[in-house]
């Protein structure tokens, strides 16, 4: 479908745009700039500030003839308004003529600011946008130089007013704008924040509990033309002219929301780089320009003092900090007796080129490697995974989404974000889950199962084995039917290993019978707990089913980014009757307390690595401050300890290590770091020359990544799983089901260390569904002793309608371990 | 030859008879002319508090990159400066400082201010770094020192309502 072309002048230069596109848009396309507070291009322009105006004329039509009126010299005669116009409302039209650069327009722009400066505070020396405002920036330029309103008239308004712990609003700086409100209502469907009061007294007040209840709240402070809007992470952390700026990944899950991170030197941190803030950079087939709260501030698990700085060996019953060398050959001389009795457990945090190195080294011993994780289903992503060249983005009328067994809300935000825009757009949604989440309202259809129905569930939906059904099931076998293109999305709600493999098995079947797989906007998203689950999959990796008999008959587990202790008592115990173990970490987790060695490792932030993403696009971070003295890289350690058993692992660049990967990997043949370097243009165009229109978030010269083709895109021959019957989940007489969910704010390694998000982090508790809990037994808010799989732990009881029936439900990592469905039991207190 | 010789003679008589202009440093000192530029002194209000409120516009100013601030947030408990904001961190490195006094006017509320003293030499470099306790100025009172505890709402504004500098 072709797009109508409209023709048009802006200041004399001849442009040529889709029609319906915005005459801001327009100049912008072609770099003339028309200044804009309230517009936004990613949201719909409401006209509020006026500040856009410009002059525009139309050809002049004879309405006798409905002819075009010409000149003398034969060119159309351009009628232009009695009025200036504003660019950000008014859609362009053939043979308009828009002039941004004259006197009224100069003039227009200079009272606009004059207006709204007449009570916007002196605060710019304080003021955290200082010195990246649009404000200031859009003053400077084309504001007056000095003001005739009176001084004793400004308004006076509250100031630092906490709009929850995340956020701060200054009202006085505020300029009425409503990009955050439009913000929280468009796009990420969070309406907690509003106008309140009109004219002057007009001020953003927040109407959740606790205030400013959004996991997309940080997003505001970006696309807040001023410094009314400001995190209180950030708060006085630096000016902005005196940070560095280094690209980077968000690490907390699958989507891969490519970052930027503001680095300083300081004296307070001892000379120490220290990082003041994350900032989204722009990747519209990834993140867009946002990122979720736990993405902007979950990161100070990276310059926690609680990181391990020196290796460390077992001397007796402790471990004592020994020489990076002793450690080394350690490791080595057990590794070498250990030989094929050797286990190696990585973690899904882990780069590729870390997870190369310490497979490369596994096998050359003889050794077994495994993942840590209660997920699986990932090799199947290497035949079906979402094509080449996919973007949500681009989902639209005659596509299909299918979000099974995941609250993506709270698993991976930015992509519950573009999904929800997606459907919006007029995709086709269908959500099949065991309980309310908060992608139903944008479905237009929602399956209802019992936790352990998924895989019938998604074998229902194949059109081929319609046998009698319900409602619903229907509407989405028909949705799936009309659609062009078809991405699955599976998660772990509600389920363990052995649940999400049978899952993703289903899902394949339903994608290869329906052939939506092998090309473009088509194939399977997996939902992972870790940001490059999927980068340790395509290396190899699979989680273990038996894992805990594996450790316990290994002569020496190699454990890297991974706490099998602190996640399962089974594998702890295991880990007991374990050789020697040895764990590279960033903290003192329990499976440390219990290794034999432990090598410390740096952070993703003091070097750099490749991960890859849910939808297979493998992405670059970059160093971002100087590493701390004694961590070495994963890949690094895994190499040294390779070349005291002789043989050669590349130990010197991760880049070097890539390359070798991309060698020995058939789906990454061909990569290089500088492919995924490579940039290309992107609408919007945002950036840091021009604040004013996408915000302050980083434009993107660091790389976009290259998405991998799955085996069905390359042609190769499929090799279909057999969809595994899952045996149902009943609870027998005095016991419940307890089902583990993953949820946003979690309490994980690296999300305890932020202590701003504490009072939103998950308490141990379970959430129950009040029948349930009169059948059990239990009441609100009570604690108790729960029992699951042997082991008990106090956990509080939380109401909630919302939960289904059948199960309670338990967040992952909240210090209650659990690995899939199970059944609990309520302790018996005696005496 | 002899008119030289006694020209030279009656200058040197001459100069017996005038006021010295050697000046017996550093017992004695000359005093500095009303624009000198001095070492940097933190200037206070009256009532002790200071300034500086961190905003790091003097850093942004200087050309020779010598200025390095910090900022932090004050509460009504424990106050430095009007307003939120004030220098946890002010440093100074007056070996790299070429005494051009951009930060004086860059500084929104007047707060740093070259001053008089001259009297700069160091054993070692790390001794050229200035820190805020020897930039400040000294307090008249040892109640007028800072932090100090004061009444809420009424320190709320970082940037005093001046009158545009005269000069
Ligand atoms: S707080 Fe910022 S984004 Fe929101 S209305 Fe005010 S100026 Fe606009
Ligand atoms: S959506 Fe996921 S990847 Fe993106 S910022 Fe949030 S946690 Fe990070
Ligand atoms: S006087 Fe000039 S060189 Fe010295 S600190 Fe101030 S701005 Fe920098
Ligand atoms: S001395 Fe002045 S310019 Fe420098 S940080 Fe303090 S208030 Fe700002
Ligand atoms: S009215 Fe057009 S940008 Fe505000």
């Amino acid at each position: 479908m072709a797009v109508k072309m409209v023709n048009l002048t802006i200041d004399n230069h001849p442009v040529s745009v889709p029609a319906g596109t915005l005459v801001v848009d327009a100049a912008k396309k072609v770099g003339i700039e028309i200044p804009v507070f309230c517009y936004h291009p990613k949201m719909d322009p409401v006209g509020m500030c006026r500040l856009c105006l410009v002059e525009i004329g139309r050809p002049m039509v004879d309405r006798a003839t409905n002819q075009p009126v010409l000149e003398a010299d034969g060119s159309p005669k351009i009628s232009f308004g009695p009025k200036l116009e504003t660019a950000c409302t008014t859609p362009v039209s053939e043979g308009m003529v828009v002039l941004t650069e004259n006197d009224k327009v100069s003039e227009a722009r200079k009272d606009i600011l004059e207006f709204i400066l007449t009570s916007h505070p002196l605060d710019c020396p304080v003021c955290d946008k200082g010195g990246e405002c649009p404000l200031q920036n859009l003053t400077m330029r084309f504001g007056p130089g000095e003001s005739r309103f009176l001084f004793d008239e400004k308004m006076r308004l509250a100031k630092q007013v906490p709009l929850g712990e995340l956020i701060l609003l200054d009202r006085e700086r505020c300029i009425q704008c409503a990009r955050c409100v439009r913000f929280q209502k468009e796009i990420v469907d969070d309406p907690v924040i509003g106008f309140s009061q009109r004219g002057r007294a007009l001020e953003i007040v927040t109407f959740s509990d606790p205030g400013f209840d959004s996991i997309f709240s940080g997003n505001t402070t970006d696309i807040c033309p001023v410094g009314a809007l400001t995190t209180s992470d950030f708060r006085f952390g630096a000016r902005p002219w005196e940070m560095n700026a280094a690209a980077s990944l968000c690490t907390h899950c699958p989507v891969g929301c490519n970052l930027t991170i503001n680095v300083r030197r300081e004296a307070r941190a001892g000379g120490r780089d220290v990082i003041k803030r994350i900032m989204p950079r722009q990747n519209e087939s990834v993140n867009e320009i946002w990122i979720c709260d736990k993405g902007r501030f979950a990161y100070h698990f990276t310059e926690s003092e609680q990181r391990l700085t020196e290796p460390m060996m077992r001397k007796g019953s402790e471990l004592v900090a020994v020489s990076w060398d002793e450690a080394l050959q350690a490791a080595a001389s057990r590794l070498k007796k250990a030989g094929e009795k050797t286990i190696t457990l990585a973690g899904g945090r882990l780069s590729n080129e870390d997870l190369f190195n310490l497979c490369q080294l596994t096998s050359g011993l003889g050794g077994q490697y495994w993942m840590h994780g209660t997920m699986g289903g990932g090799d199947l992503l290497a035949q079906v995974g979402v094509g080449q060249g996919t973007n949500l983005g681009e989902f639209g009328p005659g596509s299909a989404i299918l979000v099974v067994a995941s609250d993506l809300h709270e698993e991976a935000p930015v992509w519950w974000l573009r999904v929800k825009q997606a459907a919006e757009r007029g995709a086709t949604l269908i959500v099949a889950s065991a309980r309310p989440t908060r992608l139903d309202r944008f479905a237009k259809c929602v399956i209802r199962y019992a936790y352990g129905e998924e895989v019938e569930t998604v074998t229902s939906l194949v059109p081929e084995y319609k046998t009698d059904v319900s409602e619903a099931i229907c509407a989405g076998i028909q949705g799936i039917l009309g659609a062009e293109n078809l991405v699955v999305f599976f998660g772990s709600d509600g389920l363990g290993l052995e649940g999400t493999t049978a899952l993703a098995a289903a899902c394949m079947e339903l994608l290869v019978k329906t052939n939506h797989f092998g090309r473009a906007n088509n194939g399977l998203i997996a939902v992972w707990p870790n940001a490059n689950t999927q980068g340790a999959f395509e290396l190899g990796y699979r989680p273990a089913a038996d894992l805990a008999s594996r450790l316990a008959e290994a002569q020496v587990a190699y454990i890297a980014a991974a706490d099998p202790a602190g996640d399962d008592p089974a594998l702890a115990e295991a880990l007991r009757k374990t050789g020697f173990i040895i764990v590279q970490e960033l903290f003192m987790t329990p499976t440390a307390r219990m290794a034999d060695l432990v090598l410390p490792a740096q952070a993703f932030t003091e070097r750099e690595g490749t991960f890859v993403s849910g939808e297979r696009r493998v992405q670059r971070y970059y160093p971002a401050v100087r590493p701390i003295s004694g961590p070495r890289p994963d890949f690094q350690i895994a190499a040294q300890i390779a070349a005291q058993l002789g043989f050669s692992l590349e130990e010197r660049l991760a880049s070097l290590v890539f390359q070798r990967l991309s060698e020995a990997m058939p789906d990454f043949a061909g990569l290089t770091y500088q492919q995924l370097a490579m940039v290309e243009e992107q609408w919007p165009l945002i950036g840091r020359h021009d604040l004013y229109f996408g915000g302050t978030g980083y434009d993107n010269h660091q790389g976009l990544g290259v998405q991998l083709k799955p085996a069905a895109q390359r042609l190769e021959p499929l090799n279909l799983p057999d969809v595994p019957e899952l045996p149902p989940l009943q609870a027998p007489e005095g016991a419940f089901l307890v089902v583990p969910i993953t949820c946003l704010y979690d309490r994980g390694q690296t999300l305890l260390p932020t202590s701003l998000l504490h009072e939103r982090m998950e308490k141990p508790a379970i959430y129950v569904h009040p029948k349930l809990a009169t059948r059990v037994g239990l009441e609100d808010k009570q604690s108790f002793q729960l029992v699951l799989n042997g082991i008990s732990t106090l956990v509080q009881v939380i109401f909630d309608e919302n939960a289904p029936e059948g199960a309670a439900l338990l967040p992952r990592s909240v210090g209650v371990p659990i690995q899939g469905p199970a059944l609990a039991q309520k302790e018996i207190v005696s005496g | 030859m002899f008119r030289g010789i006694l020209e030279g003679m009656r200058q040197t008589l001459r100069s017996f008879f005038e006021k010295p202009v050697t000046i017996q440093y550093p017992e004695q000192k000359r005093p500095v002319r009303a624009r000198f530029k001095g070492r940097h002194v933190l200037k206070r209000y009256e009532n002790g508090l200071e300034k500086c409120i961190g905003c790091a516009l003097c850093a942004a100013a200087c050309p020779a990159d010598a200025i390095f601030v910090e900022a932090a947030e004050n509460t009504d408990e424990r106050r430095f400066s009007p307003g939120e904001r004030y220098a946890s961190t002010y440093e100074i490195n007056m070996l790299r400082c070429i005494y051009c006094g951009f930060c004086e006017d860059a500084c929104p509320t007047e707060a740093i201010v070259l001053g008089d003293n001259y009297e700069l030499s160091f054993m070692d470099r790390a001794a050229s770094i200035y820190t805020k306790d020897m930039l400040l100025e000294p307090v008249p009172a040892v109640d007028k020192l800072t932090p100090q505890s004061t009444p809420p709402g009424v320190f709320t504004r970082s940037v005093p309502e001046m009158k545009d500098p005269e000069d």
